[in-house]
Protein backbone atom coordinates (compact mmCIF):
# COMPACT_ATOMS: atom_id res chain seq x y z
CA UNK A 1 0.00 0.00 0.00
CA UNK A 2 3.09 2.31 0.74
CA UNK A 3 4.67 2.17 -2.50
CA UNK A 4 1.08 1.85 -4.53
CA UNK A 5 0.22 5.05 -3.21
CA UNK A 6 2.10 7.26 -4.91
CA UNK A 7 2.71 4.86 -7.68
CA UNK A 8 -0.15 6.88 -9.99
CA UNK A 9 2.43 9.97 -10.08
CA UNK A 10 5.29 8.35 -11.65
CA UNK A 11 5.77 10.00 -14.74
CA UNK A 12 4.33 7.46 -17.42
CA UNK A 13 6.71 5.44 -19.85
CA UNK A 14 5.71 2.84 -22.47
CA UNK A 15 8.79 0.83 -24.25
CA UNK A 16 10.88 3.65 -23.19
CA UNK A 17 9.15 6.10 -25.08
CA UNK A 18 7.70 8.88 -23.07
CA UNK A 19 3.94 8.64 -23.20
CA UNK A 20 4.10 11.66 -20.76
CA UNK A 21 3.95 13.97 -24.11
CA UNK A 22 0.88 12.51 -25.34
CA UNK A 23 -0.66 13.19 -22.37
CA UNK A 24 0.36 16.60 -21.83
CA UNK A 25 -0.81 17.10 -25.39
CA UNK A 26 -4.38 14.96 -25.34
CA UNK A 27 -6.41 17.94 -23.61
CA UNK A 28 -6.04 19.89 -27.07
CA UNK A 29 -7.76 17.50 -28.42
CA UNK A 30 -11.28 18.57 -26.89
CA UNK A 31 -10.88 22.09 -27.59
CA UNK A 32 -11.49 21.98 -31.55
CA UNK A 33 -10.89 24.89 -34.09
CA UNK A 34 -13.50 26.25 -36.69
CA UNK A 35 -13.32 29.11 -39.24
CA UNK A 36 -17.35 29.41 -39.44
CA UNK A 37 -19.30 32.26 -38.13
CA UNK A 38 -21.48 29.38 -36.54
CA UNK A 39 -20.32 26.41 -35.13
CA UNK A 40 -21.19 23.64 -33.78
CA UNK A 41 -22.94 22.80 -30.37
CA UNK A 42 -19.29 22.33 -28.82
CA UNK A 43 -17.40 24.84 -30.18
CA UNK A 44 -20.32 27.45 -29.44
CA UNK A 45 -20.37 26.59 -25.59
CA UNK A 46 -16.46 26.60 -25.28
CA UNK A 47 -16.60 30.46 -27.11
CA UNK A 48 -19.33 31.39 -24.73
CA UNK A 49 -16.84 30.12 -22.20
CA UNK A 50 -13.85 32.11 -22.92
CA UNK A 51 -15.62 35.10 -23.89
CA UNK A 52 -17.12 35.44 -20.51
CA UNK A 53 -13.80 34.61 -18.76
CA UNK A 54 -11.73 36.81 -20.87
CA UNK A 55 -14.33 39.62 -20.54
CA UNK A 56 -13.64 39.23 -17.01
CA UNK A 57 -10.06 38.80 -16.28
CA UNK A 58 -9.15 41.31 -18.92
CA UNK A 59 -11.21 44.13 -17.96
CA UNK A 60 -8.98 45.47 -14.60
CA UNK A 61 -6.21 45.95 -16.72
CA UNK A 62 -4.53 48.41 -19.02
CA UNK A 63 -3.92 48.24 -22.92
CA UNK A 64 -0.99 47.17 -22.69
CA UNK A 65 -1.74 44.20 -20.38
CA UNK A 66 -4.44 43.12 -22.41
CA UNK A 67 -1.79 42.19 -24.74
CA UNK A 68 -1.32 39.07 -22.80
CA UNK A 69 -4.76 37.97 -22.99
CA UNK A 70 -3.58 35.34 -25.37
CA UNK A 71 -1.65 33.95 -22.59
CA UNK A 72 -3.54 33.95 -19.89
CA UNK A 73 -6.20 32.29 -22.01
CA UNK A 74 -4.81 29.67 -23.17
CA UNK A 75 -3.27 29.01 -19.63
CA UNK A 76 -6.59 28.90 -17.87
CA UNK A 77 -7.97 26.62 -20.43
CA UNK A 78 -5.05 24.34 -20.31
CA UNK A 79 -4.79 24.13 -16.79
CA UNK A 80 -8.55 24.02 -16.43
CA UNK A 81 -8.68 21.20 -18.79
CA UNK A 82 -5.48 18.73 -17.20
CA UNK A 83 -7.06 19.19 -13.89
CA UNK A 84 -10.74 18.02 -14.92
CA UNK A 85 -9.29 15.54 -16.67
CA UNK A 86 -6.98 14.41 -13.98
CA UNK A 87 -10.06 13.37 -11.94
CA UNK A 88 -11.02 10.66 -14.16
CA UNK A 89 -9.85 6.71 -12.69
CA UNK A 90 -6.84 5.99 -13.75
CA UNK A 91 -5.70 9.10 -15.36
CA UNK A 92 -2.35 10.94 -15.10
CA UNK A 93 -2.62 14.46 -14.50
CA UNK A 94 0.88 16.59 -15.70
CA UNK A 95 0.67 19.41 -13.02
CA UNK A 96 0.74 16.75 -10.20
CA UNK A 97 4.82 17.36 -11.56
CA UNK A 98 6.48 20.36 -9.62
CA UNK A 99 8.59 20.72 -12.35
CA UNK A 100 6.22 21.83 -14.96
CA UNK A 101 4.28 23.83 -12.47
CA UNK A 102 7.77 25.38 -12.07
CA UNK A 103 8.39 25.86 -15.66
CA UNK A 104 5.22 27.18 -15.97
CA UNK A 105 5.04 29.53 -13.01
CA UNK A 106 8.13 31.07 -13.42
CA UNK A 107 9.02 32.66 -16.87
CA UNK A 108 5.33 34.19 -16.69
CA UNK A 109 6.03 35.86 -13.14
CA UNK A 110 9.73 36.82 -14.32
CA UNK A 111 8.04 38.68 -17.75
CA UNK A 112 5.98 40.33 -15.37
CA UNK A 113 8.01 41.77 -13.50
CA UNK A 114 10.94 42.67 -16.00
CA UNK A 115 8.17 44.59 -18.26
CA UNK A 116 7.47 46.58 -15.04
CA UNK A 117 11.02 47.19 -14.36
CA UNK A 118 11.95 48.40 -17.92
CA UNK A 119 8.82 50.25 -18.50
CA UNK A 120 8.66 51.65 -15.37
CA UNK A 121 11.41 51.43 -13.22
CA UNK A 122 10.94 54.22 -10.66
CA UNK A 123 7.34 53.14 -9.58
CA UNK A 124 8.54 48.83 -9.86
CA UNK A 125 11.29 50.09 -7.52
CA UNK A 126 8.77 52.04 -5.52
CA UNK A 127 7.01 49.06 -4.44
CA UNK A 128 9.84 47.55 -2.47
CA UNK A 129 8.29 50.46 0.24
CA UNK A 130 4.87 50.68 1.49
CA UNK A 131 3.61 54.13 1.64
CA UNK A 132 4.04 55.64 5.14
CA UNK A 133 6.29 53.41 7.10
CA UNK A 134 7.98 55.01 10.02
CA UNK A 135 11.77 55.66 9.39
CA UNK A 136 13.67 53.43 11.80
CA UNK A 137 11.55 50.22 9.60
CA UNK A 138 12.71 51.08 6.45
CA UNK A 139 16.11 48.71 6.19
CA UNK A 140 13.81 45.48 7.08
CA UNK A 141 10.47 46.28 5.31
CA UNK A 142 12.76 46.58 1.79
CA UNK A 143 13.76 43.00 2.84
CA UNK A 144 10.64 41.40 3.54
CA UNK A 145 9.12 43.24 0.44
CA UNK A 146 12.20 41.48 -1.73
CA UNK A 147 11.64 38.37 -0.26
CA UNK A 148 8.21 37.96 -0.62
CA UNK A 149 8.61 39.27 -4.36
CA UNK A 150 10.98 36.58 -4.82
CA UNK A 151 8.54 34.12 -3.24
CA UNK A 152 5.92 34.89 -5.61
CA UNK A 153 6.64 32.27 -8.73
CA UNK A 154 7.76 29.57 -6.19
CA UNK A 155 4.51 29.88 -4.11
CA UNK A 156 2.54 30.10 -7.48
CA UNK A 157 3.79 26.41 -9.12
CA UNK A 158 4.25 24.84 -5.22
CA UNK A 159 0.17 25.91 -4.47
CA UNK A 160 -1.01 24.49 -7.30
CA UNK A 161 1.55 20.96 -7.35
CA UNK A 162 0.38 20.44 -3.69
CA UNK A 163 -3.70 21.04 -4.00
CA UNK A 164 -4.08 18.71 -7.09
CA UNK A 165 -1.44 16.22 -5.43
CA UNK A 166 -2.93 15.92 -1.89
CA UNK A 167 -6.75 15.85 -3.84
CA UNK A 168 -5.79 12.98 -5.67
CA UNK A 169 -4.47 11.37 -2.44
CA UNK A 170 -7.11 11.62 -0.88
CA UNK A 171 -9.03 10.33 -2.97
CA UNK A 172 -6.95 7.15 -3.12
CA UNK A 173 -6.84 6.81 0.52
CA UNK A 174 -10.61 7.04 1.34
CA UNK A 175 -11.53 5.16 -1.80
CA UNK A 176 -9.45 2.42 -0.62
CA UNK A 177 -10.84 2.88 2.93
CA UNK A 178 -14.18 2.03 1.68
CA UNK A 179 -13.23 -0.76 -0.10
CA UNK A 180 -11.71 -2.07 2.85
CA UNK A 181 -14.31 -1.48 4.96
CA UNK A 182 -16.86 -3.24 2.39
CA UNK A 183 -16.82 -6.60 4.87
CA UNK A 184 -17.62 -4.39 7.71
CA UNK A 185 -21.38 -2.83 6.91
CA UNK A 186 -22.42 0.98 7.83
CA UNK A 187 -19.26 2.51 8.36
CA UNK A 188 -18.98 2.19 4.41
CA UNK A 189 -22.25 4.07 3.59
CA UNK A 190 -20.86 7.20 5.85
CA UNK A 191 -17.39 7.17 4.15
CA UNK A 192 -18.63 6.47 0.36
CA UNK A 193 -20.96 9.46 1.32
CA UNK A 194 -17.32 11.66 2.42
CA UNK A 195 -15.98 10.46 -0.94
CA UNK A 196 -18.62 11.88 -2.65
CA UNK A 197 -18.63 15.52 -0.96
CA UNK A 198 -14.60 15.15 -1.85
CA UNK A 199 -14.63 14.49 -4.95
CA UNK A 200 -17.50 17.38 -5.16
CA UNK A 201 -15.23 19.42 -3.96
CA UNK A 202 -12.33 18.42 -5.47
CA UNK A 203 -14.08 19.19 -8.87
CA UNK A 204 -13.59 22.79 -7.64
CA UNK A 205 -10.25 21.95 -9.38
CA UNK A 206 -11.40 24.47 -11.59
CA UNK A 207 -11.47 26.69 -9.02
CA UNK A 208 -7.59 26.07 -9.04
CA UNK A 209 -7.39 27.42 -11.80
CA UNK A 210 -8.95 30.47 -11.61
CA UNK A 211 -6.59 31.11 -8.50
CA UNK A 212 -3.56 30.38 -10.64
CA UNK A 213 -4.71 33.12 -13.09
CA UNK A 214 -5.90 35.30 -11.12
CA UNK A 215 -3.41 35.51 -8.45
CA UNK A 216 -0.88 35.80 -11.81
CA UNK A 217 -3.18 38.52 -13.17
CA UNK A 218 -2.66 40.54 -10.52
CA UNK A 219 0.75 40.29 -9.85
CA UNK A 220 0.93 41.52 -14.07
CA UNK A 221 -1.18 44.16 -13.01
CA UNK A 222 0.37 45.25 -10.44
CA UNK A 223 4.16 45.05 -12.07
CA UNK A 224 2.91 47.07 -15.55
CA UNK A 225 0.61 49.33 -15.07
CA UNK A 226 0.00 50.55 -11.39
CA UNK B 1 -5.62 -10.72 -57.53
CA UNK B 2 -4.97 -8.08 -58.84
CA UNK B 3 -7.34 -4.56 -58.00
CA UNK B 4 -8.86 -2.36 -60.50
CA UNK B 5 -7.36 1.09 -58.09
CA UNK B 6 -3.67 0.90 -57.89
CA UNK B 7 -2.74 -0.92 -54.52
CA UNK B 8 -0.97 1.91 -52.76
CA UNK B 9 -4.09 4.45 -52.77
CA UNK B 10 -6.63 1.61 -51.80
CA UNK B 11 -8.03 1.74 -48.11
CA UNK B 12 -7.27 -0.54 -45.31
CA UNK B 13 -10.70 -2.11 -45.33
CA UNK B 14 -10.49 -2.54 -49.00
CA UNK B 15 -7.68 -4.48 -49.34
CA UNK B 16 -7.75 -8.36 -50.09
CA UNK B 17 -5.75 -10.63 -48.02
CA UNK B 18 -3.43 -11.75 -50.02
CA UNK B 19 -1.94 -8.59 -50.74
CA UNK B 20 -2.02 -7.40 -47.24
CA UNK B 21 1.45 -7.81 -46.89
CA UNK B 22 2.83 -5.84 -49.77
CA UNK B 23 0.50 -3.17 -48.76
CA UNK B 24 1.65 -2.70 -45.02
CA UNK B 25 5.06 -2.29 -46.82
CA UNK B 26 4.13 0.29 -49.64
CA UNK B 27 2.58 2.70 -46.73
CA UNK B 28 4.81 5.62 -46.32
CA UNK B 29 6.56 5.47 -42.78
CA UNK B 30 8.48 8.95 -43.13
CA UNK B 31 6.95 11.43 -40.30
CA UNK B 32 4.83 13.57 -42.57
CA UNK B 33 3.44 9.87 -43.55
CA UNK B 34 2.61 9.34 -39.65
CA UNK B 35 1.79 12.48 -39.46
CA UNK B 36 -0.65 12.31 -42.34
CA UNK B 37 -2.67 9.19 -41.10
CA UNK B 38 -3.23 10.22 -37.47
CA UNK B 39 -4.83 13.69 -39.19
CA UNK B 40 -6.69 11.35 -41.62
CA UNK B 41 -8.31 9.86 -38.68
CA UNK B 42 -8.57 12.67 -36.25
CA UNK B 43 -10.63 14.37 -39.16
CA UNK B 44 -12.74 10.77 -40.04
CA UNK B 45 -13.48 10.93 -36.30
CA UNK B 46 -14.21 15.07 -36.20
CA UNK B 47 -16.42 15.34 -39.39
CA UNK B 48 -18.31 12.25 -38.37
CA UNK B 49 -19.20 12.77 -34.38
CA UNK B 50 -18.15 16.63 -33.16
CA UNK B 51 -19.18 18.43 -36.39
CA UNK B 52 -22.88 17.84 -36.45
CA UNK B 53 -24.86 20.76 -35.78
CA UNK B 54 -26.46 19.78 -32.98
CA UNK B 55 -23.55 17.49 -31.30
CA UNK B 56 -24.54 15.03 -27.93
CA UNK B 57 -22.86 14.93 -25.34
CA UNK B 58 -22.55 10.90 -25.89
CA UNK B 59 -19.71 11.45 -28.43
CA UNK B 60 -17.62 13.13 -25.68
CA UNK B 61 -18.40 10.73 -23.45
CA UNK B 62 -16.55 8.23 -25.88
CA UNK B 63 -13.74 9.82 -26.50
CA UNK B 64 -13.70 10.34 -22.37
CA UNK B 65 -14.08 6.62 -21.96
CA UNK B 66 -11.50 5.59 -24.68
CA UNK B 67 -9.18 7.99 -22.27
CA UNK B 68 -9.54 5.98 -19.04
CA UNK B 69 -9.19 2.38 -20.99
CA UNK B 70 -6.35 3.56 -22.13
CA UNK B 71 -4.86 4.46 -19.19
CA UNK B 72 -5.73 1.20 -17.26
CA UNK B 73 -4.19 -0.57 -20.04
CA UNK B 74 -0.69 1.68 -19.17
CA UNK B 75 -1.32 0.89 -15.42
CA UNK B 76 -2.50 -2.73 -15.31
CA UNK B 77 1.50 -3.56 -14.38
CA UNK B 78 0.87 -1.39 -11.45
CA UNK B 79 -2.06 -1.85 -10.52
CA UNK B 80 -1.94 -6.29 -10.52
CA UNK B 81 -0.91 -6.16 -6.80
CA UNK B 82 -4.26 -4.63 -5.55
CA UNK B 83 -6.92 -6.81 -6.30
CA UNK B 84 -8.70 -7.96 -3.40
CA UNK B 85 -6.98 -11.07 -2.53
CA UNK B 86 -6.96 -13.52 0.49
CA UNK B 87 -3.08 -12.56 1.50
CA UNK B 88 -1.16 -10.04 -0.16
Amino acid sequence: MNENLFASFITPMMFGLPLVTLIVLFPSLLFPTSNRLVNNRLISLQQWMLQLVSKQMMSILTPKGQTWALMLMSLILFIGSTNLLGLLPHSFTPTTQLSMNLGMAIPLWAGAVITGFRNKTKASLAHFLPQGTPTPLIPMLVIIETISLFIQPVALAVRLTANITAGHLLIHLIGGATLALMSINTTTALITFIILILLTVLEFAVAMIQAYVFTLLVSLYLHDNT
Amino acid sequence: MASVVPLKEEKLLEVELGELPSWILMRDFTPSGIAGAFQRGYYRYYNEYVNVKRGSIARLSLVLAAYVVFNYRRSHKELKHERPRKYH
